[in-house]
């Protein structure tokens, strides 16, 4: 049975429907992402469910109590923001201690709670120290244990790192996960980072323009993206628009090409659709003679290289699309730009997409990537 | 100023002022005016703040504050003779709201002992200027609490009392130290208002020094110059006192 259930909520503000109806369920302990391109209602959902908003219809429901109309105060909820959450006027340890005065907890037992929680998150040393006296990364600790500090029934977060370095948000979302799998609290995290979402989550719910799209665990959502947008959002993908042939072969025709893929078995002949690739799946082979030798293949022509460490990402501007392609950097050499190559396009492990029923407005805002 | 007010009226150096100012009448003078200012700055701290913070506040229209901000600017400027006749026309004998509350109301503000033309009404009109200017001057700390704070403790369970308590009032305390040293300075040496109101009953400093001044009743400048040398030490006084409390209220700033 779901711990905290967020059911139907709509909310607009004006014109701008900001939730159009999301459903989401999280376990007890479970740690679920919210991820979306900016604009697309993660924070009002974030704000709905610690009470700082209250929702047109639908309700909220934790631990099979329903929570939509209590006061954010009397909910339980510990909360970290992007940034600047801190009070300026408390240390650390005051920061941390506030909602243990607000609960009227003995004083002994709130320093030791404090100092437990300051340890936790590697900060037992600026106890004393003020807010604007802590670097980003520190003042993020700090929030952490301060909404931590009251046994929360849910850990809700906003971003948390978004206003951090690279560095220090991978080392920081890796302790995040780490104090949460610990203390087995249930989290609701919000961000618009598709790798910090995936790197993190039990689950990952891809939200865009106020619905959710999606949800599944993390390599369910790489692998097997179910709607053109997640596809698109998260990671790489080669979008291919092809038409089906032959069901039963499972043959599909892109740009006058054939090409079969297990994914288009039993989908009816002339339906339109998009074969889904990751970069990692098409194999390159420098092409001798221009011809687009052998089954399953694309041609084109090497146009840029991108150096990404073990693995170099080259763009291959096809005869209708542009291909992306991860080469191993070992391999690159054979393929410099310029140089006119195949590509295999992989008749398993591909996916398909129908584009019967999706609007052609479907162009999903690159903003989260 | 200061070298005058040690003169005597040959140009010889004497102490004799400096006497006299702590006697009868002008001590009493003194008190009076210390305490007006310390009235007036506090009272209207005190509403500036309550004001401003509703006009702020999320959820409060746009153009309430922007109308209140213009009428701000403009009352906090508007002293002196034409503000002392704007309340003898509204709070006088026969004013406005003396006569609406006496003929609608059924209570007669002079049968009660208040009158326009005594501390009290010097108080009242020291505020129409006192409220809008703590609006303007504590309006913009008042921008820069930040929502995600109230938020924040809301979370962790705080009543929107207790987050004042802890943090907002905190936050906003040198802010509101130094707003109310400022309204005090105001009052202390706002002189054509009073004058204009009650100049013949409410004997504040500035007023007495101006009689000394001008010379209506008798001139002697350098007593004048002694008894605003006299002020200039209540001030002197005052930040002596501000300045420890505003460092105190600080100390998380540094
Ligand atoms: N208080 C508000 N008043 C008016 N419109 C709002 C308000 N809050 C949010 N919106 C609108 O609702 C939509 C969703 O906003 P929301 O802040 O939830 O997006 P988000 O997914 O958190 O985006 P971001 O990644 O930029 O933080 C946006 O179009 C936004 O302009
Ligand atoms: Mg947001």
């Amino acid at each position: 049975m779901a711990y905290l259930e967020l059911h139907e909520l709509r909310r607009a503000f004006g014109p701008v429907v900001a939730l159009d109806g999301i459903q989401i369920e999280l376990a007890a302990g479970e740690f679920l992402s919210l991820l979306g391109p900016s604009g697309c209602g993660k924070t009002t959902a974030l704000r709905l469910v610690a009470g700082f908003d209250r929702p047109d219809s639908g309700s909220i429901v934790i631990d099979g109590k329903d929570i939509t109309r209590l006061s954010p105060n009397r909910r339980d909820m510990g909360m970290v923001f992007q940034a600047y959450s801190l009070f300026p006027n408390l240390t650390t340890e005051q920061n941390v201690e506030f909602g243990l005065r607000i609960r009227k907890h003995k004083r002994g037992a709130r320093r030791k709670r404090v100092a437990e929680l300051l340890e936790l998150v590697g900060l037992g040393h600026a106890g004393k120290r003020f807010p604007h006296q802590l670097s980003g990364g520190m003042q993020q600790r700090v929030a952490l244990a301060r909404a931590l500090a009251i046994e929360p029934r849910v850990l809700l977060l906003d971003e948390p790192l978004s206003a951090l370095d690279a560095k220090v948000r991978v080392q920081l979302r890796e302790e995040i996960r780490r104090i949460q799998t610990q203390l087995g609290i249930t989290t609701l995290y919000v961000t618009h980072d598709q790798e910090e979402a995936l790197s993190v989550s039990d689950h990952v719910a891809v939200m865009w323009s106020g619905r959710i799209e999606q949800v599944g665990t993390p390599s369910e959502m790489y692998g097997a993206p179910a709607t053109p947008f997640v596809a698109e959002f998260i990671g790489t993908m080669n979008r291919l628009q092809a038409v089906v042939v032959d069901g039963d072969r499972g043959e599909v025709e892109h740009a006058g090409t054939l090409l079969t893929v297990d994914a288009a078995r039993g989908r009816s002949r002339g339906e339109k659709v998009l074969v889904l690739v990751r970069p990692e799946l098409l194999e390159l082979e420098p092409s001798t003679n221009g011809s687009t030798a052998g089954d399953n293949t694309l041609g084109g022509e090497v146009v840029t290289h991108t150096f990404l460490g073990s693995v170099t990402r080259l763009k291959i501007q096809g005869r209708e699309a542009e291909l992306i392609a991860d080469v191993p950097t070992a391999r690159v050499d054979s393929l410099p730009v310029g140089q006119p190559i195949v590509a295999h396009v992989p008749t398993a492990g591909t996916r398909l997409l129908s584009l019967n029923e999706e609007p052609a407005s479907d162009e999903p805002d690159q903003d989260g990537r | 100023m200061i070298v005058g007010a040690f003169k005597n009226a040959h140009g010889g150096a004497t102490l004799h002022h400096m006497h006299q100012i702590v006697q009868q009448p002008y001590r009493d003078q003194y008190w009076l005016t210390i305490k007006v200012s310390l009235i007036t700055a506090g009272v209207g701290s005190f509403l500036g703040l309550c004001i401003a913070y509703a006009m702020i506040r999320e959820g409060t229209p746009r153009f309430l504050r922007t109308i209140l901000t213009t009428f701000s600017g403009v009352a906090a400027n508007f002293a002196g003779i034409p503000l002392a006749f704007a309340f003898i026309a509204t709070l006088g004998t026969i004013g406005i709201a003396t006569t609406f509350i006496k003929d609608h109301l059924g209570y007669d503000l002079y049968a009660h002992g208040f009158t326009i033309f005594g501390q009290t009404g010097v108080e009242l009109t020291y505020l129409y200027f006192q409220i809008p200017l703590m609006i303007l001057v504590i309006a913009p700390a008042i921008d820069g609490l930040r929502a995600e704070w109230r938020e924040a403790a809301s979370n962790l369970g705080a009543t929107s009392w207790q987050f004042w308590r802890y943090v907002g009032i905190p936050v906003l305390l040198p802010s509101i130290l130094g707003a109310f040293i400022l309204l005090f300075g105001n009052s202390f040496s706002a002189y054509a208002t009073a004058y204009g109101l009650a100049g013949n009953s409410v004997f504040l400093i500035p007023i007495t020094i101006g009689f000394y001044y001008s010379g209506n009743v008798v001139s002697d400048p350098h007593f004048a110059q002694a008894l605003a040398f006299g002020m200039f030490v209540v001030l002197a006084v005052m930040m002596l006192l501000y300045v420890p409390l505003q460092r105190r209220s600080a100390r998380w700033m540094r």
